[in-house]
């Protein structure tokens, strides 16, 4: 079930632009922030209140790897593993990363708490390695920014 | 070096706030163009500049403005593209986090020239504090009645919408960014018909890139002549250049076009890390042939990178130190393009599959002799055979890796080892 301010907010959406498809993006948005996933069940609900057909949205939905399609860990780790990012140790972030969680790649902690995929370039690689944790990015990791990170994550479940 | 333009005030505090941006002399371009110009008179002066795409193709963007059709009942659409997603690249995420409203003025600007009334900002969805940056500084406009109806008195109505995108290279290519705006699957579509005659909803739209607007106010406070003296003849202006890999200083560094390869490494990036020998640049971004060492004495414009059988591109300069094995180094690249593949065209989903597969044989000691030439002829099966420039990008790579260091592949076809020291595993 979506929560009530997203089904105000793709009320919103409603007459917006000059076709009632042009909100399927922007509704994919907000189902997103308001579940951390996109479900089919979701996805129908976003359809019927913009008013366009649940195959359309899921269709679209489908083309997008923003949005993950099963539910993932409260905090979603993205290293980015492309060419920059791989010539300045993206690598042993990973593979860090993979041991301090104790999960492989593509996994999700037994307590749900975290979840570490490897993505393409985020238009970052000046300041790489890098990854995004949910929607913010993390930049010139270091092991030590790492611990950092991963130990304020777990003391605020 | 001639004065920085779009990144004059890049490090000025609060930049991004229009009271600042303002005190900055910003906005003065905007009622300049409203009330001195007429809309095609401002064509005309783009025209003359020969400010030329920073998107990645360099066509230049008052030619495209003037490609949009007179007289018809339609209304017309403007696109900044913000989709930034070409390996590499990461300029217009600066431009817009820390100076969003000198894109936004021009972004108006250009709006009022070519007679547009809604423009979209079509932003990367990974861009989530870009978009709040820009997302405020749309509103400030708005508050000071920039953005809306009859703009400073002139009877010029536009909105500004922003648009967030899914995660999809593909997205940066003009026509399947407008497909996901229609809210399809973003797979490209067949030109003619160019946007500029018909594009988003079937009405004339124009695409331009964050970079190519930015540079619009300062056109209209100093010029057409004042930008045209900048750079080189025909690669005209600044540009911003990123610098990433093996670099001893990486960021972005706004120059004068025709800037050397080797002052943008050596002075403008400190040189290479731990003082390695250089082994190759990729000047433009992921999906532009390679360069070795002994090539950086070349100017970093459009023609003379062209010359050389490369590509300026989004100017996405990434450094090589011997430690990369170019082998595996172009197995991070083709991944990406066979993850990115739209799927529309079957050389570019079929191939760019195949040349990762081959290239991850090679890597795990399993590929065979012919497989260089395999790999290679698949890439020259993609070119030139795709709707889209993707199945390009994708096979441009692969060809120039395997011209330029065909020994590391043959090597590792024939039992060696691979080169270099950086451990680069693949997924
Ligand atoms: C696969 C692909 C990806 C692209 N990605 C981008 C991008 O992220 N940003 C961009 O401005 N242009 C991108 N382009 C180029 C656009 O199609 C278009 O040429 C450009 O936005 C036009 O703006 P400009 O003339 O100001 O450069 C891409 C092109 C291709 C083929
Ligand atoms: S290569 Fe990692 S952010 Fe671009």
């Amino acid at each position: 079930m979506l929560s009530d301010s997203a089904k105000e907010k793709l009320a919103e959406l409603k007459g917006k632009y000059p076709t009632k498809e042009a909100s399927i993006l922007p509704a994919l948005h907000v189902v997103f922030e308001d579940c951390g996933y996109l479900s089919v069940d979701q996805m129908d609900e976003a359809a019927d209140i913009i008013g366009v057909s649940r195959l359309d949205i899921n269709e679209t939905a489908t083309f997008y790897t923003l949005f993950p399609k099963e539910k993932v860990g409260k905090y979603l780790i993205q290293v980015c593993d492309n060419l920059s990012c791989s010539l300045m140790g993206a690598d042993s972030l990973v593979e860090y990363l993979q041991e301090k969680l104790d999960i492989k790649v593509g996994e999700t902690t037994p307590d749900g708490l975290f979840t570490l995929w490897t993505v393409e370039c985020l238009g970052s690689c000046g300041t790489a390695p890098m990854m995004q944790v949910n929607d913010r990015y993390y930049e010139r990791l270091t092991r030590a920014k790492v611990d950092e990170l991963i130990e304020k994550w777990r003391n605020t479940k | 070096m001639a004065e920085k333009i779009l990144f004059k005030y890049i490090d000025y505090p609060d930049q991004h706030k229009i009271d600042v941006y303002m005190k900055n002399g910003g906005y003065t371009a905007l009622s300049k163009a409203l009330k001195e110009f007429k809309p095609e008179e401002l064509v005309e002066m783009v025209k003359k500049t020969n400010l030329r795409g920073r998107g990645g193709a360099g066509f230049p963007a008052g030619v495209k403005w003037s490609f949009l059709p007179k007289g018809i009942n339609k209304p017309t659409y403007l696109i900044i593209n913000a989709d930034e997603s070409e390996p590499g690249t990461f300029k217009d995420r600066q431009l817009m986090e820390y100076d969003p409203h000198q894109m936004i003025e021009g972004t108006i600007i250009t709006s009022y020239a070519i007679n547009c009334h809604t423009a979209f900002v079509y932003i990367r969805g990974e861009f989530t504090y870009c978009a709040e940056q820009t997302e405020k500084a749309i509103n400030e406009a708005r508050e000071k009645g920039f953005i809306g109806k009859n703009i400073l008195g002139s009877g010029f109505d536009l909105d500004i919408h922003i648009f967030r995108g899914g995660g999809a290279y593909i997205c940066g290519e003009e026509t399947s960014l407008m497909e996901s705006i229609e809210g399809w699957r973003a797979m490209s579509r067949q030109k003619p018909p160019f946007p500029a005659v018909e594009g988003l909803w079937g009405c004339p739209t124009i695409i331009n890139n964050v970079e190519t607007i930015s540079n619009i106010p300062h056109i209209v406070n100093n010029g057409a002549d004042w930008f045209a003296s900048i750079g080189t003849e025909k690669s005209t202006g600044t540009k911003i250049y990123c610098l990433s890999g093996h670099i001893n200083r990486p960021g972005n560094y706004e120059l004068e076009m025709g800037v050397t390869l080797r002052e943008l490494i050596y002075e403008y990036g400190g040189g290479i890390i731990d003082d390695k020998p250089l082994k190759a640049v990729i000047p433009g971004g992921s999906s532009v042939p390679i360069l070795k060492a002994d090539e950086i004495d070349i100017n970093m414009d459009f023609e003379s990178l062209a010359e050389k059988g490369s590509m300026l591109g989004s100017a996405g300069v990434i450094v090589m130190h011997d430690g990369a094995c170019m082998v595996a180094a172009l197995q991070k690249l083709t991944k990406f393009y066979e993850h990115e593949s739209c799927g529309k065209c079957s050389p570019c989903r079929e191939g760019t599959n195949w040349m990762d597969k081959i290239l991850k044989r090679m890597l795990n000691g399993e590929g065979k002799p012919e497989d260089v030439d395999l790999l290679f002829d698949v890439a020259k099966n993609i070119m030139g055979n795709t709707v889209c420039p993707l199945g390009d990008a994708a096979a441009m790579p692969v060809m120039s890796f395997i011209e330029k260091f065909r020994d590391e592949f043959e090597n590792l076809c024939n039992g060696g080892k691979p080169k270099g020291t950086i451990k680069f595993p693949f997924r």
